[in-house]
Parts: C-alpha cells; structure tokens; sequence
C-alpha cells in the first residue's frame, strides 16, 4: 500500500478534526463496502464557510481526505464550494491510488450532503 | 499525533506473514549455490552428491511429520502443495464424483482453488465455523454425499491462530472413504504434526514460516493415496513434481525443520507466554477490544485484536511509523474493501470487523518488544478514536 507523501502529512497531523455545535451544515456519510465513515461540519456566516471540522473512521486516506477536505471547505463561498468534486480532493492529497480513490469519493458525498441541507433549511 | 518520549524500536511482528532465515539455515544453504551447484538428476559427482543432501532433508521432515521419506515431496511452496493437491486429487478422481468440501476460513490458496474447480463443474460446500472459529466435525459429516471426493480443512487459521479439530474430522471423514487433506502452513514447524495421528492423506507445508527461506515448501501424501502431479516435465520428486529441485530451498528446510524439532516445546511456551502478556496488556489498557478466538485451542504465537470504533489499516500506519510490523485482514488494505472472510465467518460484530489486527510473534520476539508495543498502542488506538465519529468514550 503506497501513500503519497501528502496522505501521510495529513494522516499523521491532520487538520480540524473536531465537531461543530450547531453547525451549519453537517452530515455522515458512509461506505459500506469498507466501513468507512465520515462526519463533516460546517459553520456558514454570510455565504462563506467559516470554519469546518471532520471525524473519519477508516483508513489513513481517508483520514487525509477529511482533513484535506476541511482546508478545501473554509474561506470559501457555498457557490465554490458547491462545485467541489473528488478531483479536487484527489488533487489536494497528491494522487489516491486506484484501491483509494473511493475515500475522494466519501469526501465529496460528504460536502454535497452537507450543503443539501443547508440549502434546504 | 502525541511525540513519543520512548526511543523508537524496530519491532517485526509479522511472523504469519513470513519469517526471516535463521543464520544457521542460511549457512547450510550458500554451498549449494556455490561448489554444490550440481543438478540432482545429473549422472556425474556433481549430481550424486546432491542426492545425498535432498535425501537427508526428506528424512528430516519425514521423520519430523511420522511419515515415511517416500511420502514427502517437495515444491515452491504451500500454495503450490495446495493447488497440486486439491487439483490433482480432482484429476486422479475423475469420473468418481465432483464435490468437495472444505471451509469457509481457508486460505485464498484453498479456497481460490475451490472456485477454480467450481468453475471447472465441480461442487464445493464451505463448511462454516462457529463463533470461537472452529469447525464442527458433525457439520463436516453432514456435508459429506456420495459424489464427495475430498475434504480440505486446514489446521491452524492463518489469522487468528485457531486450531481445527482435524483427527476428528479425519476420522469422520475416512469413514465414508473419503480422502482428507490438511493445509498445515501456519502449524507446521510450530506443533508435533503426526500423519498417523491426524490420520490424514494430505498435508501442505511451507518454508518461509518456519524460518527456511521464500520458494520451498511440500506436501505429505499417504502412500497409495490418488494424485495426479500438476507440473510434468523431467519427472522429479518421483514423478510428482517435475522441475530441478531448488537444493538450496530444501536443504534449508531441513535444517529448519531440525532446529525447529530441536526446541519446540520450549518455543511454544515462550511464545505462548509473551502472547499472554501482550493480551492481558491490551486487556488492561483499552476498552472495547475483542480477541478473536481467544476461547479456542490456537497457536501460540497469534493474537487477532479489533478495537471498536477504529479501522485497521490507520492503527497499522500508526503501529508502523513508531517501528512495529503488524499485519490486519481489514477492508481497505486487501484492494477488494472487503472484511477478513475468516472473521465475517466467525459472526465478529460490525463494529469490530474493521479494526482488526492480526499479531504473530516469532523466534526473536523478546519481551521487551511486547512490552514496548503495550506502551505505544494505547495512544494510538486513543488517537484514533478521537478521529472516529463513531466512537464516544
């Protein structure tokens, strides 16, 4: 199992783990086929994203997909972020290999569920 | 990621994995890949003397198994033993009835081989375990029919260590006439294995777990037992596995063998002492934990450990990054994302099935290393539950 050198930095210190209470915007998404679970939060002040935390069971990519996410997630707008997808956090964390792409895909999962219900609200 | 005041400890804890070459076995090995380099079958000096040193070496593990020499053959390893046996019992049996049965916790050797044969048109039927990860000799019994050619149960579980009850089903098994093959792999080397004991018509061993080097292992067939050879060729091993012998390999595993015969219930106690150790230690010091097994007769050297709450392979990055090798049968390091097959045939709960490590002590393992990973691993299964929303302490 090959990590990027970004994986491991974000494996090994990763950033804004944590909750938000009351956040914003918020959802757990999972992977069943792995068991991965994902928890994001977002605190959302006119637009913009002010804060994110995440929690992550799963494996060090997906640790490292959550945290990268939070960095792709503040001092954006909703409108940017809305446009996030898995290449982006593909991107960020410097390549996933094929076996760990699917952790790109939970992150994403995670920030359009976050964001339907904040839209919804 | 809390810095560590410890020095760090290169510590190898992988022993189901592979085991190094002890330097005594490395050592009988080098003649024969320098002036000893002459091919077995070859008339000439060259050739003969070899034949003395295979001969020697089949009388060790002969003797080592309660088998008579012309019983043992050998091979590149216990996939290979595995793969000749099962199909070459197929091949031998043609027209005498298509099903086999094995288990559900075999390894991929096996149970990729039963596919192969299910693809090929004959049955299987996967015996399952119970929650401890033994099979029930009744259940074997049951699975038994008239076109039944073969039943395969290994006997100790790669990753969790648990011994299977194989005299038992052995002895159900013959009573209906039916061949019965044990992989021994993971026990080989490790226990007393007596084919007349086990009753057994196959075994499969390996090299590379008992401290002879990657690319050598065989299997015991009972005299007289049907079996057709998978590679043909220039007819060694009698006809049943044809190929130059790798010399080196199968002199190294008699050596192997004799040190392992040499100490072997001392072994088995130190181990099995430093293997209590390290479960009480994680007992005492983490919550939510569950040994996999723990009840069942199992290897000494093997600690199967899932931690609620976390996923395996972050704790083996963690474990790594601090100096220990360990191994997991999670989903997200075996490139399918699927949970070890043995442990979702035990009925682990889901909240366990992730967060699997598998711990397989050695010959070198000392208690300083265990001691060493009880003081690192309660912090990284507590930093990882603090990444997890599905843990609240």
């Amino acid at each position: 199992m090959q990590y990027s050198d970004l994986v491991q930095e974000h494996f090994e210190h990763p950033r804004n783990v944590g909750i938000i209470e009351p956040a914003d915007a918020e959802a757990l998404v999972s992977n069943p086929a792995c068991g991965d679970l994902m928890h994001l939060y977002m605190r959302i002040e006119n637009d913009r994203i002010t804060d994110a935390k995440f929690k992550t069971m799963g494996c060090p990519a997906a640790i490292a997909a959550g945290s990268v996410t939070t960095e792709l997630l503040i001092g954006h707008s909703v409108e940017e972020v809305l446009k996030l997808t898995r290449a982006d956090v593909n991107a960020a964390l410097g390549g996933l290999s094929p076996q760990k792409v699917h952790t790109s895909v939970l992150a994403e999962d995670a920030v359009r569920a976050a964001l339907k219900k904040y839209r919804q609200r | 990621m809390p810095e560590t005041v410890l020095s760090m400890r290169q510590v190898y804890l992988d022993h189901n994995a592979t085991t190094p070459v002890l330097p005594e076995v490395l050592e009988v090995m080098l003649r024969y890949y320098r002036e000893d380099f002459g091919n077995p079958s070859s008339v000439h000096r060259y050739g003969r003397r070899i034949r003395v040193a295979l001969d020697d070496t089949r009388d060790c593990v002969a003797d080592m198994l309660g088998a008579p020499a012309a019983a043992i053959f050998f091979s590149s390893g216990g996939t290979e033993a595995n793969n000749t046996i099962l199909k070459g019992v197929a091949a031998a049996l043609t027209g005498r009835g298509k099903h086999l049965v094995t288990s559900q916790i075999e390894h991929p050797a096996v149970l990729d081989t039963c596919a192969y044969l299910a693809h090929q048109g004959y049955t299987v039927t996967y015996v399952p375990v119970d929650e401890h990860g033994v099979v029930d000799p009744e259940a074997v019994r049951e699975a038994l029919t008239d076109e039944t050619m073969l039943v395969s149960v290994m006997y100790a579980n790669n990753e969790t260590g648990v011994i299977q009850p194989i005299a038992d089903i052995a002895r159900l098994v013959h009573q209906r006439g039916i061949l019965m093959h044990t992989d021994a792999v993971q026990a080989f080397g490790k226990m007393p294995l007596r084919v007349d004991e086990l009753g057994v018509d196959f075994l499969s061993f390996s090299g590379h777990k008992l401290y002879a080097p990657k690319g050598i292992g065989g299997w015991y067939a009972r005299p007289g037992a049907p079996l057709q050879p998978l590679l043909h060729g220039g007819h060694q091993e009698r006809g049943m596995r044809s190929g130059t012998e790798h010399v080196a390999g199968i002199v190294a595993l008699g050596k192997a063998c004799a040190m392992a015969v040499s100490d072997m219930r001392q072994e088995w106690e130190r181990q099995q002492q430093l293997q209590q150790r390290l479960e009480h230690g994680i007992w005492e010091q983490i919550p939510e934990v569950r040994i996999q097994g723990a009840e069942a007769p199992r290897l000494p050297n093997t600690t199967n450990v899932a931690f609620a709450g976390v996923e395996g392979e972050a704790l083996l990055m963690s474990l790594d990054l601090q100096g220990v090798a360990l191994s997991t049968g999670s989903a997200c390091s075996s490139g399918s994302l699927e949970p070890s097959h043995v442990l979702r045939a035990m009925g682990v709960p889901e909240a366990y099935l992730y967060g699997a490590l598998r711990c397989s002590l050695g010959r070198g393992t000392t208690l300083a290393d265990i001691e060493y990973v009880l003081e690192i691993l309660p912090g990284i299964v507590q930093h990882a539950r603090g990444l997890s929303p599905s843990f609240t302490p």
